[in-house]
């Protein structure tokens, strides 16, 4: 103990609070999907409508619902990225690690997710990866069901396509 | 048309990791109090109080304007809370320049504050959604992406952030009070700093600062009497637009150039490098000097670094448009209060009222605040003038 006389003036008291979310229709639709190991995204029903993965039930640029399902590739490129070099709060993962944005075949927007089995200095933009999922009897109504995705050996999306990808990706 | 109105007093408090010394409602009565001072006012003399402040989560107390009704002399007056992320500051500075504006009130008092000390920022802008992966690393995280599209796109040269990190120091040097006092920093401290989110490093973030700031807005009548020179309010803008939808403009967001047209058209600006003296601008991470530089159209898109390596944007170097002569918020961070000190700190300027961060003969000042996933964005235009 240092000074008896040592006057507190602050304390640290944590508090846990649980709560349940509702995911509401296009959210529980998508986290089903994916229990069942599919990506899936959603549009408004005019044609050439972007596709949101994931899909939060209306389109933000209109504020129409996006009623129309669409399953996209667990391929993607990376649109852009982060070398994190500080941990995560509530996240056990171990500095650095790679958080990219990527965006998967079909869909028209990118997603925050992990990459791995790379050279953290070799990620770049436009690099094509694909979703290693965890074993099937793991799967919950969660992204991460998949692990991480990790880099193939495909030839890099030109900066102007990167979001505008078929679900079929580079061989359409 | 809206009523001419004007900033007639300023108060800040020091910004400091910690202000053990007071408790949140006496860190925005110290502000108010100072504003009061500087307008040779007292509280009697103020119809109304507009506050803001970064999200609730920051410091986990809900709707903290209740409580801070005492601190800030408005039982019984009409009191409003603006809510808008970090650009929080600018919009409560705007909302309160419109209830002056319109002739609803004709004296207002706005105040704004973050205790980063008594909150956990990294926490609450991390916290897990169930429909994405756990990996959100707080701001810094959120915009590192952001910046390297920049760097590929413009091809600028590494050591631009460097380079933003020493300046806004430098002047942050000639602000007493400014949170960071490095008058020493140079560009290798700044390289040699541990890098957090690749590609920003320690040294070129903003760090996590108390404080508050309070301005005191008058309408014509009242501004003409004012014991210290005015700042005259001449433009006014918000734009927001959502934080996610493809095609979305990341790297130089519509929002934020609507927005500055909207300004510079009410200020009569053509050339917002040519016809501003001065302009303090929302910077928490240094690379978004050169980015707003083209948000903001004081340089061609993919060019603003040009500007920041040229030193035109150094009070020190004598350049043509300095910006962040008070340190910017690379120096001082209270988040809901950062907005509001660019505002205020424009209005310093143009009242001739700067000390040594003072740029010479300033006229037309720029003050500018980003929020959100940079998809809020408030600015106005402070002149000597009233036209």
């Amino acid at each position: 103990m240092s000074d008896e006389n040592e006057m507190i003036t602050g304390i640290e008291v944590p508090i846990y609070l649980k709560y349940n979310f509702t995911a509401g229709a296009a959210p529980a639709r998508f986290l089903s999907q994916l229990k069942e190991g599919k990506l899936t995204g959603q549009s408004r029903s005019d044609p050439g409508a972007p596709v949101y993965v994931p899909p939060r039930g209306s389109c933000p640029a209109t504020g129409q619902p996006t009623d129309t399902e669409v399953e996209v590739a667990d391929k993607a490129t990376v649109q852009s990225f982060t070398i994190v070099h500080i941990p995560i709060p509530g996240n056990p993962i171990e500095p650095p690690f790679v958080v990219a944005n990527l965006v998967a075949d079909g869909a028209n927007i990118s997603f925050i997710h992990l990459m791995s089995e790379c050279d953290n200095e070799q990620v770049h933009i436009g690099q094509r990866v694909q979703a290693v999922w965890r074993p099937e009897e793991e799967w919950d109504y969660s992204m991460d069901n998949i692990k991480y995705f990790k880099p193939i050996d495909e030839p890099d999306v030109p900066v102007e396509h990167i979001g505008k990808l078929p679900v079929t990706g580079l061989e359409a | 048309m809206a009523n001419l109105a004007a900033v007639v007093g300023i108060g800040q408090t020091s910004y400091t990791t910690k202000r053990n010394d007071v408790s949140i409602a006496g860190l925005v009565r110290e502000a108010a109090v100072n504003a009061l001072n500087d307008a040779d006012l007292t509280w009697d003399d103020i119809d109304a109080v507009i506050l803001g402040k970064a999200p609730d989560m920051f410091e986990g107390i809900i709707m903290p304007e209740i409580y801070l009704t005492d601190a800030l002399g408005c039982n019984g007056k009409p009191m409003l809370r603006v809510h808008t992320a970090g650009s929080v500051g600018g919009s409560t500075a705007l909302v309160a320049a419109s209830h002056v504006q319109s002739g609803t009130f004709d004296r207002v008092l706005t105040v704004s504050f973050e205790k980063q000390s008594e909150s956990n920022a990294m926490w609450a802008l991390s916290n897990p959604q169930p429909f994405s992966t756990h990996l959100n690393a707080g701001a810094g995280g959120y915009f590192a992406p952001i910046i390297r599209e920049y760097i590929r796109r413009s091809g600028a040269p590494a050591d631009v952030g460097i380079k933003v990190a020493v300046k806004d120091r430098l002047h942050g040097a000639r602000n007493p009070l400014a949170h960071l006092q490095l008058p020493e920093i140079s560009m290798e401290e700044v390289a040699d700093s541990f890098m957090l989110w690749d590609p920003i490093r320690y040294l070129e973030s903003c760090p996590s600062s108390d404080g508050a700031c309070a301005m005191v807005i008058a309408s014509e009548e009242l501004a003409d009497k004012a014991s210290k020179p005015p700042a005259w309010i001449r433009g006014v803008a918000m734009r927001s637009e959502p934080t996610m939808y493809a095609g979305r403009e990341e790297v130089n967001p519509q929002a934020g150039r609507d927005c500055a047209a909207d300004v510079y058209k009410q200020a009569g600006i053509s050339d917002p490098r040519k016809d501003l003296d001065v302009a303090e601008v929302y910077v928490p991470f240094s690379w978004y000097e050169p980015m707003w530089l083209e948000n903001l159209g004081f340089a061609p898109e993919g060019e603003g670094w040009k500007l920041t390596m040229e030193g035109a944007t150094s009070l020190i170097d004598g350049g043509d448009i300095p910006w962040n002569p008070s340190g910017g918020v690379l120096s001082s961070n209270a988040i809901g209060a950062s907005g509001m000190i660019r505002f205020a700190e424009a209005a310093r300027q143009v009242r001739n009222d700067a000390g040594d961060h003072q740029v010479p003969g300033a006229k037309l000042a720029l003050g500018h605040a980003y929020g959100g996933g940079a998809q809020f964005f408030a600015m106005w235009v402070v002149g000597a003038e009233k036209a």
